[in-house]
């Protein structure tokens, strides 16, 4: 379990004002001058021998990231936060923002510096309203208070933050959809390569970051990179923000080591199974894009993006929706379907006609009106899917079905036996 | 240059070339709906996916760019699995009514289903429809067919220029429309019909008219402005029944405009089809010898000064060469190919030709038009200049008046006399002009065809010579014409002395008795005072109106004809059909009459008069495809007027008979509200 002393989002819970001034208290904002007067190399260094690995879903090594930032350039340099949070059973980003934005925007100022951002721009979600107010006070407090704009921290570097609202749509949060997205024009993914660290936002190199990913290096610069590499186990180190929700008695965000078992974070933050262990059906580990797995892998997975994608599912953003057995797993999954159907963007061929396809195969599946057959047939289509499209969303479409067929295919056999055989009887 | 390995073939390509022309270049052929060499890469069909050492996922071949060492394989069954896949999704929620697609036979996705689809459906589920749309008189849609390549909103946006047209929608419910339904605002849009690879998109005029394979092709070349762009005449029968175009990169690309493509229903309304002889003030059917009889009859009593003729817009060298041989053996030299009056000077060709071709223009970097509005005159030009302009190698100045040309321009006002003011090297234009490596001047007919004409020629030529346009290695000085006759009419030297204005004085005061109307359908006959007129052409229009004999000639598409464009390429059109009824190709006509009026032309067969063009044109017997130009003395030194440069043509739709003739073209017009002013509704309009 993690020590209070490792914890780096102290006031996650907004036990305390968000304000900068009680921000200073909790520590930020504490010595970021003295940081940014170490270099861009240093930081850079730090965060890579932190093993920070993205907390977007993907898990890329931020330093490495970073590092692919054009040294020299004429264009100016951008970092892009993404905080377009809508992957369901996600809720992390929010909190951060709502409790500890100067955490993020201290981030900001330190990655921007380190990749020799111009101005960061935070991709905010249209729906979180008042986290976007927050933010744009805290911005305004620290402008004030002479920790950002002109000569910001008093590091002779003049870094701007700005926050753009989104309106919405699942894909924006899709790194380059995203920067479509803040230039004004339809969110739909770009092809890659070009990178974003050659051709980003307004086609000058551009470092997309997850909040989390950003909200941590002010703690990791200050605290070293030995103390974040330090917890959780090689590879999968640092701490955690985890979203518990589903049948928990206590859903919540919880802040934890990496490489927490699963059953430990349930029992002991989310309060147990509703129902006890023994009523557990399924968990999805890491947002609704990760296939699930069955009670028979909770128990001893634990919470990483190596162990998780062992066992074929993902730490994706650490989201644990948690189901019992009154859950009806085949229309959870199918639910999800239509989920990826209408957010699907709709440019590329196998992620708009597959999406569609396998939620109307789905659907039927939930009442049984299928062929066996038709189980492999949807596999097969989500493969053709999966992998063969412009950006993760087909991957992310295809995953919950796989995972799906993979631990429940005998329940979605007894669903088309058992509806045959009333069918038959009705004859 | 990378050297990369296509199924285990080594190939090296140029440098930012894509794995997709790689495999191109290496023999292998990569399926694809969304991928167009000319628009942007949208990488969206995925049909082009192929497997690539190392990677674990197949990649997107439009896109991804060839790297030295890549591995690629095209025939693995990876790559069969990937594009049946995505085959299959294409064809999941497209309609199986082939049988009523007019795309049907010429069909991408009917080909590449054939090809690298799997056969049978394994789909279930209702197939999606999509309301229709409306995109104006020329597209027709139905957007169920729609396989969202997004080329026809790419092709607007970054050929056309306009943003007409986009996507709604999100996922499976993402609409291709023009928004507001409303129609394309451009003179291109029926390239859309052309890069549409289903039937969503396709030609509206020519909606369940015949099928591809039951057409005749013939290449020919296009006079609706004076580009002669590259076209393929299809017609059935003695019909024409659409006209596409064919590639050639250093005219047209392989765009045309509407006009062009659409056009051609004119060749089958108000079409001359016997001579005419106005007696007692009425045209009367005749036949060709009453017609001749009446001509002979006309000359014997006129002098050969008195004899003169007028060559219209849409003629070929063939029969101006005729036309000219006549006039020559009834002793006139009188033969007057500028009719719109412009003040083009035959004495030099670098000073009536577009000499720094068309394809010239992708090295300039800047650009000055005086009175000249592309858009309209020559919108495949104008869509040249304006991917340049967008892409920032180009910048555009302009000396006239203010209209939209989808991109951006410097205006210098309307103002002729500016030009004397760039001559001293104050004005803003003269800096632009001073600063670029190879600027490039285009003067059109809007300036020249003011009595002032010459003395603007005579200063855009001090131009050209004073900012270094005249270089060996660039001649910048460039003539766009409007009429695809006037280039050649010029080479021939048909320019006689006056020009229109001495013609038109002349006639009023009756010292010209007989004139020769050879398509002069932009002339105001009414100011040709009392002359017999002699009208050979192709349509009842504004010439045939106040003829007293007419002659019936053949329409572009009827005849072999030799055009020369503005740059001075020197092309060949074919007849793709007979002219209707007792309508002859008009350089037999003169051929016959000359013989009734006792001086019978040298040649008696189309070989015959093409040598004869030949001795007129030494490029033509060379078989050369270009004029040659060597930079002279042309335009005549005076005073610039004080008077505004208007527009120089009215409507783009209706500038010349055929297109006149053209219910389409007629629709096009009202659409887009070319003849709101002329054409009024009435209450019970629609």
């Amino acid at each position: 379990m993690l020590k209070d002393k490792n914890r780096i989002f102290t006031n996650l819970y907004g036990l305390q004002p968000w304000t900068l001034s009680a921000a200073k208290k909790r520590g930020d904002w504490d010595g970021t001058g003295k940081i940014l007067g170490k270099g861009q190399d240093w930081i850079i260094q730090q965060v890579r021998d932190s093993g920070l690995r993205g907390r977007g879903g993907a898990g890329f090594p931020t330093g490495l990231k970073w590092s692919f930032m054009p040294k020299v350039c004429d264009r100016p340099k951008y970092l892009v936060v993404n905080a377009d949070e809508g992957e369901p059973g996600t809720c992390k980003d929010r909190d951060m923002i709502r409790h500890e934005p100067h955490k993020l925007l201290e981030g900001c100022l330190i990655a921007g510096f380190a990749i020799g951002a111009a101005a960061a721009y935070i991709y905010i979600r249209g729906e979180f309203a008042e986290e976007a107010d927050v933010l744009e006070t805290a911005i305004r407090e620290a402008k004030k208070a002479g920790l950002l704009g002109r000569n910001a921290c008093k590091s002779g570097y003049d870094f701007e933050i700005y926050v753009h609202r989104g309106a919405g749509a699942y894909i924006c949060g899709e790194e380059t959809a995203l920067i479509e997205s803040l230039e004004g024009k339809k969110g739909q993914p770009r092809l890659k390569p070009p990178f974003p660290a050659n051709v980003g936002v307004w086609g000058c190199p551009t470092t997309v970051n997850n909040v989390e990913s950003i909200a941590v290096v002010p703690a990791i610069t200050k605290r070293g990179a030995s103390w974040f590499s330090g917890l959780g186990r090689p590879n999968n180190t640092g701490t955690k923000v985890f979203c518990l929700s589903g049948h928990v008695n206590t859903p919540c965000n919880v802040e934890e080591e990496m490489g927490i078992p699963l059953k430990e974070l349930i029992e002991r933050h989310g309060g147990g199974v509703r129902g006890g262990w023994s009523n557990l059906l399924a968990v999805i580990p890491g947002g609704s894009s990760v296939p699930l797995i069955p009670k028979s892998v909770c128990e001893t997975v634990t919470m990483d993006f190596d162990a998780l994608a062992a066992v074929q599912s993902g730490l994706g953003t650490a989201a644990v929706i948690v189901m019992d057995k009154s859950t009806d797993i085949v229309k959870a999954i199918a639910r999800l379907s239509k989920f990826y159907m209408h957010e699907s963007c709709g440019q590329c061929t196998p992620c708009r006609e597959g999406t569609g396809w396998m939620w109307r195969v789905m659907e039927r599946l939930v009442v049984g009106d299928a062929a066996k057959a038709e189980i492999d047939k949807l596999l097969d289509v989500s493969r053709q899917v999966e992998g063969h499209t412009i950006c993760a969303l087909g991957d992310a479409a295809a995953w919950p079905i796989q995972g799906l067929v993979r631990h429940f295919r005998p329940e979605i056999e007894r669903r088309i036996d058992e509806r045959a055989k009333t069918m038959q009887a009705a004859e | 240059m990378p050297t990369l390995k296509i199924n285990g073939k080594e190939v090296t390509v140029e440098a930012g070339a894509t794995i997709l022309q790689a495999c191109e270049q290496a023999g292998f052929e990569i399926p694809r709906f969304c991928y167009h060499e000319r628009l942007s890469i949208a990488g969206n069909c995925r049909m082009c996916l192929v497997e690539m050492e190392r990677s674990p996922k197949p990649i997107a071949s439009c896109a991804m760019p060839a790297a030295d060492g890549m591995a690629i394989y095209t025939d693995t069954p990876g790559v069969k699995k990937a594009r049946e896949g995505v085959m299959e999704f294409l064809l999941i929620n497209h309609p199986l009514d082939c049988p009523i697609c007019d795309q049907g036979g010429e069909c991408d996705l009917q080909d590449q289903a054939l090809l690298y689809g799997r056969g049978k459906t394994r789909y279930q589920e209702n197939k999606r429809a999509v309301e229709e749309k409306h995109m104006g008189p020329l597209v027709k849609t139905v957007m169920t067919r729609c396989i969202h390549c997004t080329r026809c909103i790419r092709f607007a946006t970054e050929v056309a220029g306009v943003e007409d047209i986009g996507a709604l929608g999100r996922g499976e419910h993402m609409e291709v429309t023009t928004y507001l339904e409303k129609t394309i605002d451009s003179e291109l849009s029926g390239n859309v019909i052309d890069l549409c690879p289903v039937g969503a998109l396709t030609s509206k005029p020519y909606a369940f008219t015949a099928r591809s394979w039951e057409l005749k092709k013939t290449e020919s070349i296009d006079v609706m402005d004076a580009l002669g762009s590259a076209i393929r005449v299809d017609s059935r029968g003695n019909e024409v029944m659409r006209i596409l175009p064919r590639l050639n990169e250093e005219v047209n690309e392989e765009w045309i405009s509407d006009k062009t493509r659409f056009a051609c229903d004119g060749l089958k309304y108000r079409r001359l089809d016997r001579p005419y002889v106005r007696v007692r003030g009425k045209l009367k059917e005749a036949t060709w010898g009453q017609a001749f009889k009446a001509i002979a009859k006309k000359l014997k009593r006129a002098k050969p000064k008195e004899i003169a003729g007028i060559i219209g817009d849409l003629s070929d060298l063939e029969a101006m060469k005729a036309l000219k041989d006549l006039l020559a053996g009834l002793g006139s030299k009188r033969l007057e190919g500028r009719s719109d009056g412009a003040a083009l000077d035959p004495a030099s060709r670098s000073g009536f030709l577009f000499n720094s071709t068309i394809a010239g223009l992708e090295q300039a970097d800047y650009v000055l038009l005086v009175g000249t509005n592309p858009r309209e005159e020559a919108p495949v030009l104008n869509a040249r200049i304006g991917r340049l302009a967008r892409a920032g190698a180009l910048k555009v100045g302009r000396i006239g008046a203010v209209e939209d040309l989808t991109y951006k321009v410097e205006d210098f006002g309307d103002d002729p006399r500016t030009l004397e003011q760039i001559l001293t090297g104050k004005h803003a234009a003269a800096r632009a002009l001073k600063k670029a490596r190879k600027p490039l001047l285009i003067v059109g007919m809007g300036a020249l065809r003011r009595r002032d004409g010459s003395a603007i020629l005579y200063a855009a030529r001090a131009i050209a010579e004073k900012f270094k346009m005249n270089r060996m290695d660039w001649n910048g000085f460039n003539v766009l014409h409007s009429a695809a006759s006037r280039a050649g009419a010029l080479a021939l030297g048909l320019a006689a002395k006056g020009g229109m204005e001495a013609i038109t004085r002349d006639a009023k005061a009756g010292k010209l008795k007989v004139l020769f109307l050879h398509g002069a359908d932009e002339v105001d006959l009414e100011a040709l005072g009392k002359a017999y007129l002699i009208y050979i052409g192709h349509h009842g229009d504004r010439g045939a109106e106040g003829a007293d004999v007419i002659l019936p000639g053949a329409a572009y598409t009827e005849k072999d004809g030799t055009y020369i464009n503005t740059e001075g390429r020197i092309q060949q059109g074919f007849r793709a059909i007979f002219p209707p009824g007792d309508a002859r190709e008009d350089w037999t006509i003169f051929r016959a009459l000359s013989e009734v009026l006792g001086c019978t032309l040298p040649y008696d067969d189309l070989a015959g008069l093409r040598r004869a063009l030949g001795e007129d044109i030494p490029e033509i017997a060379a078989g050369e495809a270009m004029l040659r130009s060597q930079w002279g003395k042309f335009g005549k030194k005076g005073k610039i007027a004080a008077l505004k440069l208007k527009p120089s043509q009215t409507n783009f739709y209706f500038t010349n008979a055929i297109a006149r003739a053209s219910k389409t073209m007629a629709e096009c017009s009202e659409a887009r509200g070319f003849s709101a002013s002329t054409n009024k509704r009435t209450g019970t309009d629609g």
